[in-house]
């Protein structure tokens, strides 16, 4: 069975519908990216997993529990560990709380999040509105990862950030796929680098899921029309 | 050491060596005065928590206040005429105990908490500060057209409640004892802002669903504080109460729950020792320009206003410079 499985998902902002019909399926461990040009439903998809946008209809399904009705704290508490677009770090606390202020039990703790990122833990007495953007990124995977998740999602997490440090985002990320276990979804617009990583895709284009496949298999003609790649 | 850590060592060593003092000196009057201070403050630490730590603006804690008071005030009451609060289902008398009747304060604040915690924090901003307002306000009139416990004129109690093995009419001895439950409130305050109950609390009054996306259930943390901010503020009101001897619908009024909002940001909202500055400040600033002018509060006023557009860590926050990253 399936980790994660979205069946025919519709969703409106009021009387906008965002989203049509979105489908894809997620397997233990596994990554998948999740792309299309800006507006096409990406993080809107993003929103209604994490319960902070009500369904309008279709299936949403966490390994067997559905997240429709759920509310946001609960789906989270299902194992579900969403790292936000634009950052959006809990600026009055240290970096330290904002890691403590989620953690659940599991092989993510203080010391493997501070391995897995150094410079959280040299500036872990800092306010978190005090660190680097790139910074505040790690902080807020880092902070994701403190809950234990078995599905992690990150939204935009290299949009507006140094060359330098979207290469250290990116290795981090590698590594946590390497530990195995976790599944992620990665919403990026950087064909390059999730091609590396991901192991599925799955393209939006107006609210609709229109390729679904294997990384490898994208073709080149799909990746140009629907990415402009 | 933090700066901040060293302006809170000075000033509950000022808490302790003014009321000292004036033990020495003779002037029991100063020693109520340190009292006051002590109990307000630790009304203002019950606000804190809700206030500072949740950003939950309740513009009605003089609900908690007065429901403390009324604690106090119906159980002595009913042991100074000998007669039984009910019967049924069991026998239930009044009592001039004071551990007694912070058991009852304890369990009616926290009743109160829950009732106005499930209603009012169902809505956020004005509308909270709104509810409230509203049912401080219900407790307000309520208190004034019940005439079995004195209504509009209010209630005296002829003698202090006791505390077992202490002379709570000797004013150094009842500075004691509610210093003691300040520094308590104080402590547990400090446990609190360091635990994850507190961290979520804080992380939740920045962005509630950011907390929510975390595992944060925001609406039963909201409540849990709230709870904890009705309590400590109505152990507060049942030892106005014992202070003064007295009980009347003031102490449910709106006005008592601005002055309560402004001991904590005088001294500085969510810091740890905000609600003890402001409330020295305000009874210092009451005794000196008290004289001076009975619209003393105007100067008071002009303070506040101050404090609110320059300096919004409050007097800890100007004295502390930058520490905390609060505001």
């Amino acid at each position: 069975m399936s980790l994660l499985r979205l069946t025919g998902l519709s969703a409106s902002y009021g009387k906008s519908q965002a989203l049509f019909d979105v489908n894809m399926q997620l397997e233990q461990g596994e990554v998948l990216a999740l792309m299309g040009r800006n507006g096409m439903g990406k993080s809107t998809t993003i929103r209604c997993l994490f319960g902070l946008l009500p369904t309008g209809g279709g299936q949403l399904e966490f390994d067997g529990h559905n997240l429709a009705r759920l509310a946001p704290h609960k789906i989270a508490r299902l194992g579900l560990g969403l790292v936000p677009e634009g950052r959006r770090c809990f600026s009055t606390l240290t970096v330290q709380e904002n890691l403590r202020v989620a953690a659940r039990s599991g092989p993510w703790d203080m010391a493997s999040v501070s391995a897995l990122f150094p410079r959280l833990a040299e500036r872990k007495q800092q306010y978190a509105a005090s660190l680097s953007g790139g910074e505040q990124q790690m902080l807020a995977i880092g902070r994701a990862l403190m809950t234990n998740p078995r599905l992690l999602v990150l939204d935009e997490a290299t949009e507006g950030l140094a060359p330098l440090v979207r290469q250290e985002i990116w290795k981090a990320i590698s590594k946590v796929k390497a530990e195995g276990h976790m599944s992620i979804i990665l919403v990026d617009k950087s064909l390059k680098e999730l091609s590396k990583i991901a192991d599925r895709a799955v393209i939006l284009q107006r609210g609709k899921s229109v390729w679904n496949g294997a990384m490898g298999d994208l073709p080149a003609d799909i990746a140009s029309r629907y990415l402009g790649v | 050491m933090k700066r901040e850590t060293m302006i809170n060592a000075a000033l509950l060593l000022a808490m302790i060596a003014v009321p000292l003092w004036a033990y020495y000196a003779g002037k029991p009057f100063t020693i109520t005065l340190a009292t006051k201070v002590a109990i307000l403050a630790l009304a203002g630490v019950g606000l804190n928590i809700a206030l500072g730590i949740g950003g939950l603006v309740s513009f009605g804690h003089a609900a908690f206040f007065g429901l403390g008071g009324y604690t106090m005030g119906i159980l002595a009451s009913h042991a100074q005429s000998y007669s039984p609060l009910f019967n049924w289902p069991f026998l239930f008398e009044g009592s001039q105990n004071m551990l007694m009747i912070w058991g009852v304060t304890i369990l009616v604040s926290a009743l109160a908490g829950l009732i106005i915690g499930l209603l009012a924090l169902r809505t956020s901003g004005v509308y909270f500060i709104m509810l409230s307002l509203a049912f401080g306000q219900m407790l307000y009139y309520f208190a004034i057209s019940w005439p079995a416990y004195g209504g509009e004129d209010g209630l005296s109690i002829y003698v202090r409640n006791g505390f077992p093995g202490l002379n709570t009419l000797d004013p150094i001895q009842f500075f004691a004892i509610c210093f003691a439950l300040l520094l308590l409130a104080l402590f547990f305050t400090h446990r609190l802002m360091n635990s994850p109950f507190g961290l979520a609390l804080n992380a939740a009054r920045q962005s509630p669903l950011r907390a929510a996306t975390v595992g944060v259930g925001v609406f039963r943390l909201r409540l849990v504080a709230l709870i904890i901010s009705a309590i400590i503020t109505g152990l507060a009101g049942a030892l106005y109460a014992d202070l003064n001897r007295f009980i009347s619908p003031t102490m449910l009024s709106w006005q008592t729950s601005g002055e309560i909002m402004v001991f904590v940001i005088l001294g500085g909202v969510g810091r740890l020792m905000g609600p003890l500055a402001g409330a020295a400040l305000f009874i210092i600033l009451e005794q000196v320009l008290g004289p001076i002018s009975e619209y003393w509060h105007i100067y008071l006023g002009a303070m506040l206003l101050l404090v609110v557009l320059f300096a919004r860590g409050g007097i800890i926050g100007s004295l502390a410079k930058r520490d905390a990253a609060h505001e």
